[in-house]
């Protein structure tokens, strides 16, 4: 029979005698459990960032920009010269199955004037279909319509930033602000949306319609013109279907020869997100597992010292055996010490973890998260790797012979 | 059927090339009851022979037999329960744990057969007495004079109220009084109790307590025969 608790005091007094030594054995385990959490907070908390930045910029999006990446082997930046026009849009729309819904887009910064507040911003003139393309929707007030956009109606929705900027305290619906001296009246206020992957501020904008943008703030090339169209795949399988219906339908439509280069460009967001994603992903696995090196290297510590702890207390073991003490009751006490020492070296690693983590997130201003499912993992993992290292040494010091222990000098 | 019975021991220790022949076909038989002094010059083998007794040894070949049951057939975890309830065992040289309490060795072979803490306290504490050491309960080993720490090991010998006592020359760091004062004990011990004692010494005054008297020279048996009582 096996005197549990009795064990467990034995285990105890054992590492308080040695102080220093178990402190700086559990330091291994310390810094083990610590950097594999902080470094999943870190990865964990970069994959979160990237998938809200998907979700943020709207789901299955694809971007067709007028201009080539090449042209004649000179790279030209994408979007460099007009060539998209509203028809574009509606045939991709018509002719494109993969497809969902199109937004067109002319866009141009404008100062915008209420009262005696003015604040410079974006733009963007399009149709009612932007909201469904970028998962948008209307916090107050209601959208503009097809027929808005039909008898271009000087009509404006605006972004949170704009409206904090403009009104501070004032309801902003039905009043009246000037963009570019032209008069427009406020009709709905966007939802709350954040930052965009690319770190700019995505409430920082007003929509109005595509009609009124072309013919009263910015004039276009040529009729009809638009900067981007704006596109949402039926789902995220179709995205690279639609891409090509996009591309075939777009070079027939321009009158691009076989030999010739795109004079467009379409850009599947959702697909580099997505690429994004994985690799941060596979970077905390990395992240992780180089971490895990620091906690087994710590494990190999607690086994290090529980062996020099064996062959130190042989005629303890002897004395033990003497009086009676079975094979279970000499490896548990063994195994019991090096759990502690693993144990409370983990708990201490959560803190140290958790902690670290708050201090990367601060000073590197990276989003950290700690997941509750870390830290159990880590914790268990730490006991484990007690009871891994300190079985080898238990064993050991179970198999000494009595009276061979007890003439141990 | 015998308590103790040796059959045919030897033990031989081998150092390289160099055999040692510790014991020499030891045979002999002990009753129930029975209260043995064993003696002879150093090296003669009696504590080899005592460990084997005491389960924490092997014999080279031969057969050791406790209570009719060949020990050489039990497992490690069945000798360990021998040593914990059958056997109390004073060591030669005191083998108390460093850094303990006198009152925490003592209950050290309680720790292992399941009794309570509060009944271990309470055994330990009466064991204590018994060998004069009340009031030192709490003193570690490097705080007791050879003499305390050699009745502190006889204390943990008596503790589990084992049937039979072997203690490797018990008195051997006591003066004449302690010495009879623990004679006195173990002999109260032998007629009240009918505990089975067999102990090592070099005096003679001491083996006069016993009642038969074994005396080894080179490993073997050379005399085995009762004290006459004045
Ligand atoms: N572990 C060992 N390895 C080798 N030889 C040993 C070992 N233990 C004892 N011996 C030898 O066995 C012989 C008997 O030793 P033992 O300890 O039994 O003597 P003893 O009669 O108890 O002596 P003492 O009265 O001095 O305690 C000695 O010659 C000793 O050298
Ligand atoms: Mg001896």
């Amino acid at each position: 029979m096996i005197n549990i608790p009795s064990t467990i005091k034995i285990s105890f007094r054992a590492l308080r005698v040695n102080k220093m030594r178990s402190a700086l054995t559990m330091l291994g385990i310390i810094i083990g459990v610590g950097a594999v959490i902080a470094m999943l907070a870190v990865g964990t908390g970069a994959s979160q960032k990237i998938s809200e930045q998907i979700s943020s910029i709207g789901s299955n999006l694809l971007i067709v920009l007028p201009g080539a990446t090449t042209a004649g082997g000179v790279r030209m930046g994408a979007g460099t010269q007009p060539t998209l026009t509203m028809r574009d849009a509606e045939a991709i729309l018509k002719e494109c199955p993969s497809v969902l819904d199109v937004a067109p887009d002319l866009s141009g910064v404008a100062q915008i004037v209420y009262g005696n507040q003015n604040w410079s911003t974006g733009v963007r003139g399009t149709t009612p279909s932007v909201l469904n393309v970028r998962d948008w929707s209307i916090d107050e007030g209601k959208s503009f319509t097809e027929q808005d956009v039909k008898s271009a109606t000087k009509v404006a929705l605006l972004g949170q930033t704009v409206v904090d900027n403009l009104f501070g305290e004032v309801t902003p619906i039905g009043k009246v602000i000037r963009i570019k001296n032209v008069p427009f009246t406020v009709i709905g206020i966007l939802s709350r949306k954040g930052q965009s992957p690319t770190g700019q501020d995505q409430d920082d904008t007003i929509y109005i319609p595509l009609t009124t943008a072309q013919k009263k703030l910015f004039g276009t090339a040529f009729p009809g013109m638009v900067r981007i169209i704006m596109v949402k795949a039926k789902s995220t399988e179709g995205l690279l279907d639609a891409e090509k219906q996009i591309t075939g339908l777009l070079r027939q439509r321009h009158r691009i020869g076989p030999k010739q280069d795109n004079d467009f460009t379409v850009r599947n967001l959702t697909q580099m997100m997505q690429a994004a994603e994985q690799s941060t992903k596979v970077m905390t696995l990395l992240l992780g597992a180089i971490a895990s090196v620091s906690l087994l290297v710590g494990g190999i510590g607690i086994m290090n010292i529980m062996l020099v702890s064996v062959t130190e207390r042989t005629r303890e073991i002897g004395i033990r055996m003497a009086v009676g003490a079975k094979t279970w009751d000499i490896r548990l006490q063994f195994i019991i010490e090096a759990v502690t020492l693993s144990l409370i070296g983990g708990i201490a690693g959560i803190v140290a973890g958790v902690s670290g983590s708050k201090v990367i997130s601060m000073i590197a201003g990276w989003a950290t998260i700690v997941s509750p499912l870390s830290i159990l993992l880590a914790f268990s993992f730490s006991g484990l790797v007690g009871i891994f290292f300190g079985f080898y040494p238990a064993y050991k010091a179970s198999l000494l012979n009595p009276i061979d222990a007890l003439r141990y000098e | 059927m015998a308590l103790i019975e040796s059959v045919g021991i030897t033990k031989v220790y081998k150092l390289g090339d160099v055999e040692v022949n510790a014991l020499c076909s030891v045979s002999l038989t002990i009753e129930r009851g029975d209260f043995i002094a064993i003696m002879g010059p150093s090296g003669s083998g009696k504590s080899t022979f005592m460990n084997i007794l005491g389960c924490l040894d092997t014999p080279t070949t031969g057969h050791y037999l406790l209570e009719g049951t060949d020990t050489a057939q039990l497992n490690r975890d069945e000798l360990a329960g021998i040593r914990n309830n059958k056997i109390g065992f004073v060591f030669q040289g005191f083998n108390l744990l460093p850094r303990t309490s006198a009152l925490e060795n003592v209950e050290l072979p309680l720790l292992y057969n399941g009794i309570s803490a509060k009944e271990r306290r309470q055994k330990a504490i009466t064991a204590l007495k018994a060998v004069g050491l009340e009031g030192r309960e709490g003193h570690h080993p490097t705080q007791l004079s050879g003499g305390q720490q050699q009745r502190v090991a006889i204390a943990r010998a008596l503790v589990n109220d084992a049937p039979i006592i072997l203690a490797d020359e018990p008195t051997g760091n006591l003066d004449t009084k302690t010495s009879s004062e623990i004679m006195e004990l173990f002999v109260k011990l032998n007629r009240e109790s009918n505990i089975t004692i067999i102990l090592i010494t070099h005096e003679s005054d001491i083996a006069a307590y016993s009642r038969r008297i074994i005396k080894f020279l080179d490993g073997c048996i050379i005399n085995d025969e009762p004290v006459r009582k004045l």
